[in-house]
């Protein structure tokens, strides 16, 4: 009875603790609203053209999950690092030395080796990712580079990078008259990412839609991170080095080829996030030379995302999805309401700042929650004592 | 941690239920829905087809012309969730995809609405498909006229030219008027800086510092973040050329002669096509011979009317030599981006 | 070929296009040096930049907009402060949230009360009478042809020096940047002394923006600034957390800039990619140089507890 009872406190203290998260998704909507209201839009319409927009019908959800894709492997990358304790903001950086890699291989390879070119692309993809993050995890592990900063440099290059291949030697030789923009050739067929389709025939889900393959392997690989780093002796080591180093390093650990490593893995997703919107989205590498041409800001939402999963591979993807659909459902905003989309940029940094800055509560929660049950524990002990005694 | 990814998928499974917008009821209304990558007021590019809908609209009245534009995409996957919702929706007799970043989405998503009419520039490509129009802006005729004309006023001998990226119409415009200077006074030299950036203002504004200071007396420029350059010929009291569309008004007295895109012809064509059940298979390149292409002289220049008309006097004849042929602007290159692609 | 590319005017555009780098690294460099990263300097430009530019092209004087753009800018900071002190939440993550929040607001402003980019008559550039005049090694040119903004600029770096290294005031910021617990025991409120100079940063955050949409441009674009708060932040640690190495750092940035423009402007046959990339990859060099200072604030990024 009594541990019954307990039990039934548990889940709602547990509950208790997502408030906090609550409490900062509800002044986001709150913020929003007096911004709609400031710009002459009713907030409630606005409100519901969003998420008509985002999740109303099969095709618009089938775009929120195909937006959601590319920021869910950079969520699940930043994931990692941020276990590590990197702040890895290269995710932009990243996609693209990934997605550069991986489409260079597949048109390489083109037609030579089958559906093998898939795989070989993505394992090229993550290397690619991986390496170009290794860069700022190296440079802050053996020279004290701040690698918030070394990281949105290297976002730049990559792009100069991009822009430079793209209208240079990987430029289309199709398209290489006056008027073109930046792209590779369009990949073989046998190189695409299927279409994902849920069921047969007419009642088939997402028939006629753009969602691919990707999804599954963007939730295989949250999978896959969150058994890496809860159930491997190497993310015990990331994790450990993220929580303390200096115990770390007491402990043994190698602290600096930790936090490369987490940077690696961490970069890698995110080039995987890049490869996948080549092969399964826009079966080519294309930009328009801006920053975000390529990678629709995936590599910033990604850090969002993956702190409202709650740094936390298999959070990372409902909250991908959930940004994915903020995303989607602005754009028809805009469309509807003629609403600037900008709003939600504005938005989503008042989420990070309100989700960020809730941390405290939870924390302090956890603190008083530890000391009761530690009160509990020496007060049941004292009473099994007691009752033994008497 | 468990408890907060239950939440979220508990969140994210309301939001999918239950939100089902009714579809509006077909009419006679000729419906167009745009996807453009820049502001409607960018004094560029989407400016300029934003303009074209607003005057169709006002010589057709609301109740029988009726367009939406989503402008500030110039994300790729942006704006195929627009071109595709559009599509699906059904209500559009015609859906434009405004940036030539946007045909790999015209490619994939026109097959699987064959109903559906698309257009999409700037390209001459319609893919061997029915239901896509293409259309191009021939930049560098307008681009011509200008550096003709620019290198006939500089007095230094030195012109700034300051684009964004080596590409589109943006290269068009510029290599046409590094060509129409060359043709004019071989003696002038025309200084082009891409700055790598369609955004980057702060980086344009210096470039065409530079340029002024290295001795360009005449300054011009294309796509969005030109505003910077324009603002640095205010202040230094030069002349500035423009492209795309008129930017006289925030030029002032610097402005002197646009290159104005004016895609109604093309759309008014087009809408005439889809009427009749013609849904795409036509390239369209706007030029001056079809006066899709129109050099506007500034009217905020403050200019005396004399000069004015001998302005206009030099760019009609530019326009008749480029129209007639006499005047071949890439005498040595192959003529490919010009070209006409039939299907 | 060498004094084509060295010109005089390259020299000057160095100094004009340090300006705005100057004011925002400086001003984080206080918020830095009281253990505060405020990553969300490019927010706070943008939205100060915005400011600025509007009380200016509504009628207000130059002076109005320098003020306008400030008083945003320290409210922007002083939200920082209360979302990094009181709230404790982690520094790096808060700042890309201000980031966010000052892009996607500058920007809804922009559409929502201009609409289309426009121009004003900024600051305009000030001869000094006499110096501007010099000839020898275009001195006049270099140092003595800029509009005010760039004067009060390179002023504040001394002051700064001063304020950091000499007052009462700037004793307090170094010893909360590197012993609160210490500078606590002395009756010193490390949050007052935070929550103060994430002000200061703020304000000078919202003014570097200024100097660019009423002085430098005279025009305002969404995304005027193009990242430019991300550099300034990063000048701090290149400038190891002192004035002058602020100076320096913000002088070799713009002046490769304006090489790389100047360069491309008499014609080099380099792709301009490589001339683009060029400074982000100085910046990274010099962060290695320069990571093993001495005056970096050894609590910097670390919320203070008392007690601990």
């Amino acid at each position: 009875m009594q541990a019954q009872t307990r039990l039934s406190w548990g889940w709602l203290q547990r509950l208790a603790d997502f408030f906090p998260v609550f409490i900062a998704v509800l002044l986001a909507v709150i913020t929003s609203a007096i911004l709609l209201i400031a710009l002459e839009a009713d907030p409630f319409t606005a409100f519901s053209e969003m998420l008509g927009g985002a999740f109303g019908t099969e095709n618009a959800f089938a775009e929120t999950l195909v937006k959601s894709v590319p920021i869910m492997f950079v969520a699940i990358g930043i994931t990692i690092a941020f276990r590590g304790g990197v702040v890895n903001i290269g995710g932009e950086g990243q996609m693209i030395a990934g997605a550069l890699l991986g489409a260079a291989v597949t048109l390489g390879l083109g037609e030579s080796v089958g559906w093998l070119v898939i795989p070989l692309a993505l394992i090229a993809a993550f290397i690619g990712g991986g390496l170009y993050g290794a860069i700022a995890g190296f440079l802050k592990a053996y020279f004290d580079v701040n690698e918030i900063l070394s990281t949105i440099m290297l976002n730049q290059v990559a792009v100069q990078l991009m822009n430079y291949l793209l209208n240079g030697p990987m430029l289309d030789p199709e398209s290489a008259g006056m008027n073109h923009i930046p792209k590779t050739a369009r990949i073989a067929e046998i190189a695409e990412l299927p279409r994902l389709v849920i069921g047969f025939g007419d009642n088939a889900l997402f028939d006629r839609t753009r969602l691919h393959w990707g999804l599954i392997i963007a939730i295989v690989l949250a999978v896959i991170s969150y058994i890496l780093l809860w159930r491997t002796v190497i993310g015990f080591r990331i994790r450990a080095v993220g929580q303390n180093e200096r115990a770390s390093r007491y402990a043994g650990f190698r602290v600096k080829q930790q936090i490369v490593l987490s940077m690696f893995l961490s970069g890698g997703m995110a080039g995987l996030g890049g490869a996948v919107q080549v092969l399964g989205l826009q079966y080519r590498l294309q930009t328009d030379g801006s920053p975000a041409g390529f990678t629709g800001s995936a590599g910033f939402n990604g850090i969002v995302a993956a702190l409202f999963g709650g740094l936390n591979p298999l959070g990372a993807v409902p909250a991908s999805v959930l940004f994915g659909g903020l995303l989607v459902g602005a754009q028809k905003m805009q469309r509807e309401l003629g609403v600037p989309a900008a709003m939600i940029t504005a938005i989503n940094g008042i989420i990070v700042i309100f989700v960020v800055s809730s941390q405290i509560f939870i924390q302090r929660r956890m603190q008083r929650r530890a000391k009761l049950e530690i009160a509990a524990v020496e007060k049941n002990k004292f009473e099994d004592t007691a009752q033994e005694t008497g | 941690m468990k408890a907060r990814f239950l939440t979220l998928l508990v969140l994210v499974a309301a939001l999918v239920i239950g939100m089902v917008i009714p579809a509006a009821a077909q009419d006679e209304i000729f419906r167009v829905a745009v996807v453009a990558p820049s502001a409607t007021d960018d004094l560029a590019f989407s400016q300029s087809m934003y303009d074209a809908l607003v005057a169709i609209r006002d010589e057709m009245g609301e109740d029988a012309f009726q367009f939406d534009f989503q402008d500030g995409t110039f994300v790729v996957d942006d704006a195929a969730v627009a071109l595709r919702d559009w599509a699906s929706s059904g209500e559009y007799d015609l859906i434009i995809a405004h940036g030539s970043q946007f045909g790999s989405v015209v490619e994939e998503l026109a097959p699987d609405f064959p109903e559906v009419s698309f257009a999409w520039g700037t390209d001459v490509n319609t893919f061997g498909l029915d239901n896509v129009f293409a259309y191009t802006a021939a930049a560098e005729e307008g681009g011509y006229i200008n550096g003709a004309l620019a290198a006939e006023m500089t007095e230094s001998g030195v012109i700034g030219v300051v684009g964004p990226i080596e590409v589109g119409d943006a290269k068009a415009y510029v290599d046409g008027f590094v060509a129409g200077a060359a043709a004019t006074n071989p003696d002038v030299e025309v200084n082009v800086v891409y700055i790598q950036s369609f955004s980057d203002i702060t980086l344009a504004t210096e470039a065409a510092n530079t340029h002024v200071e290295n001795g360009s007396d005449i300054l011009t420029g294309t796509a969005q973040m030109v505003v910077g350059p324009i603002a640095v010929a205010l202040d230094d009291g030069i002349p500035w050329f423009g492209t795309q569309t008129s930017q006289a008004e925030l030029a002032a007295e610097s402005g002197m002669v646009f290159q104005v895109y004016d895609w109604v012809p093309m759309l008014n064509d087009i809408m005439a096509q889809i009427d009749e059940g013609v849904l795409g298979g036509t390239s369209y390149t706007i030029t001056l011979e079809n006066e899709g292409l129109v050099m506007e002289i500034s009217e905020f220049a403050g200019m005396e009317d004399d000069a004015v008309e001998e302005l206009q006097a030099k760019i009609d004849e530019l326009t008749e030599g480029i129209v007639s042929g006499d005047i071949v602007i890439f005498p040595e290159e192959d003529m490919e981006a010009t070209e006409e692609s039939s299907d | 070929m060498l004094d084509e590319i060295f010109t005089a005017s390259v020299f000057a555009a160095t100094i004009r296009l340090a300006t705005p780098y100057l004011f925002a690294a400086l001003g984080e460099m206080y918020a830095q040096r009281s253990g505060l990263l405020n990553l969300g300097v490019d927010g706070i430009m943008l939205v100060g930049s915005f400011a600025g530019f509007y009380q200016v092209y509504q009628g207000g004087s130059l002076l109005e907009g320098v003020i306008a753009a400030m008083f945003v800018g320290a409210l922007m900071g002083l939200a920082m402060a209360f979302i990094s002190v009181t709230l404790k939440a982690e520094q790096g993550i808060s700042g890309i949230g201000l980031y966010l929040f000052g892009l996607g607001m500058s920007e809804l402003l922009f559409q929502s009360l201009l609409g289309t980019p426009r121009t004003v008559s900024g600051f305009p550039d000030i001869y000094i009478p006499g110096l501007s005049d010099i000839q020898f090694l275009g001195i006049g040119q270099i140092f003595f042809q800029h509009n005010l903004l760039v004067y009060v600029a390179f002023a504040l770096v001394p002051i700064s020096a001063f304020i950091l290294n000499k007052t009462p005031f700037g004793l307090n910021i170094r010893a909360v940047g590197q012993m609160p617990a210490a500078a606590d025991a002395m009756g010193v409120s490390v949050s007052r002394v935070r929550y103060i100079t994430s002000t200061i940063g703020g304000a000078m955050a919202g003014l570097a923006g200024a100097s660019l949409s009423i002085a430098l441009i005279g025009a305002y674009q969404q995304n005027l600034t193009s990242g430019m708060g991300f550099i300034a932040v990063a000048l701090v640690y290149f400038g190891a957390w002192r004035p002058y190495g602020v100076m320096a750092g913000a002088l070799l940035f713009s002046f490769v800039n304006a090489l790389q423009l100047q360069i491309n402007v008499i014609g080099f046959d380099i792709p301009t990619e490589f001339t683009v990339m060029a400074p982000p990859i100085i910046t990274i060099l010099a962060l290695v140089i320069t990571s093993k200072s001495k005056e970096k604030p050894t609590e910097l990024t670390k919320p203070f507890e008392r007690g601990t």
